[in-house]
């Protein structure tokens, strides 16, 4: 599983990678976890809130940072 | 009528002014601290904690139901309705839906990009940033609550008047050219917008509260503790000679002095309530809110990184110029709103 945390580095984009990571590892998943920093990259998912998360290519999340256990049902 | 009248009175009073709280505080101050709340200490005392609860239970409250209503207009969706409008009913409804759609000023590249890059024209992307940050639903509430009914509307079309001739201008004049190249390279994507269900939008405003709180709660208390020193401390005749009737210039003052602060309009209204008892014009009050929440050096470096220095330039001129004349205009009519 490829996960995608979309942000340009707000303190908000860091809160969701640490609650993503907090997921997988309570879940024992097999995931990469990547962050995209760059405009045009985060452009390209058509995301206009960040942060965002990308579950294997797909948007999940847009503009909020939702709790550990709300991710869970995202992964 | 009159029975209406004096719920709605009542109403007013007692769930948007809190005057219930201010009595408590008031008796808390007099009777626990024995400090006349008509005394200098005993009246900055009153002015802090009333302003600090009412504004913090403000804020949860209009923060929640406005997240809520909000989570039904994310700005992809936005970028869609736009995208179908042309000339000037697309600034009136860029403006509209500016107050509507969820706007931090971190959001405001991806924004941009995603208006310019899905072939908005560049006024219609201005008219939504200049109305976003300025005016939206909490902010009617809280000026209600604080200005009452006529100032609180007029503060909003205004606000919307100014967003729509802003975007217009800078329609007209043609400078598409300034924005930076790498954005039109960008390709415009729709995305497929997950649809939230109610439990997902319930637990989407009250993070929404959470953050918004967590982000402005220092520039509430600095903004209650200016409005106190403004209310029992700076004399009288120093605030009449310079933001005052006695100053005409008073109106380009708050204004030159609004731009560059960073402040939710939450940290500004206790310091423009502040000004408002002190008898200082209503037009030079709306000036100095607007000045604050529509332009500030932090989204104006930001936007930066997608429009050139010029269009930049020509950006916050106009808002500046809208907002001296509109405080002029106020002041000149204040005669309708005291």
């Amino acid at each position: 599983m490829v996960i995608k945390v979309l942000g340009s580095g707000c303190c908000n984009c860091k809160k969701l990678e640490a609650n993503v990571r907090e997921a997988v590892k309570e879940l024992g998943l097999e995931a990469t976890i990547e962050k995209v920093e760059d405009f045009k990259d985060i452009m390209a998912y058509g995301v206009m809130r960040t942060p965002a998360l990308v579950v294997d290519e797909q948007v999940k999340i847009m503009g909020r940072v939702p709790s550990v256990e709300d991710i869970k049902r995202y992964l | 009528m009159n029975i209406l009248a004096m719920i709605f009175g009542w109403l007013n009073d007692q769930l948007l002014k809190m005057r219930w709280l201010s009595e408590l505080v008031r008796l808390l101050v007099e009777k626990v601290f024995g400090l006349p709340v008509s005394e200098r200490i005993g009246g900055s005392i009153h002015f802090f904690i009333y302003d600090t609860i009412k504004i913090f239970i403000l804020l949860s409250l209009l923060i929640f139901v406005i997240s809520y209503i909000q989570s039904y207009f994310p700005p992809e969706r936005t970028k869609k309705i736009l995208g179908k409008i042309k000339g000037i009913k697309g600034n009136i409804l860029g403006a509209l839906l500016g107050t509507i759609t969820p706007f931090c000023s971190c959001s405001s590249i991806p924004i941009f990009i995603g208006f310019t890059s899905a072939g908005l024209p560049l006024g219609i992307t201005f008219s939504f940033l200049i109305s976003s940050p300025m005016v939206d639903l909490a902010s009617l509430m809280l000026l209600i609550s604080f200005f009452g009914l006529k100032i609180a509307i007029a503060y909003v079309v205004v606000g919307l008047i100014l967003a729509v001739i802003g975007g217009t201008l800078i329609e007209k004049f043609r400078l598409e050219k300034y924005v930076e190249g790498y954005v039109r390279e960008i390709e415009n994507v729709d995305a497929e917008v997950p649809e939230m269900t109610r439990k997902e939008r319930i637990s989407y405003s009250k993070e929404q509260v959470r953050d918004i709180i967590k982000r402005v709660w220092l520039y509430v208390l600095i903004g209650v503790g200016i409005g106190a020193a403004i209310h029992n401390w700076i004399p009288q005749s120093f605030i009449e000679n310079v933001v005052g009737g006695n100053n005409p210039f008073a109106v380009m003052l708050a204004t030159v002095v609004g731009i560059p602060m960073y402040a939710d309009i939450f940290g500004t209204l206790p310091i423009a309530e502040a000004l408002f008892a002190k008898g200082v014009d209503v037009g030079t009050i709306v000036s100095f809110m607007m000045a604050v929440t529509a332009l500030s050096l932090p989204s104006i470096i930001m936007l930066r990184k997608v429009v050139k220095p010029k269009l930049l330039a020509i950006f916050v001129s106009i808002v500046s110029a809208g907002i001296i004349i509109i405080g002029y205009l106020f002041n000149a009519f204040s005669y309708i709103f005291v």
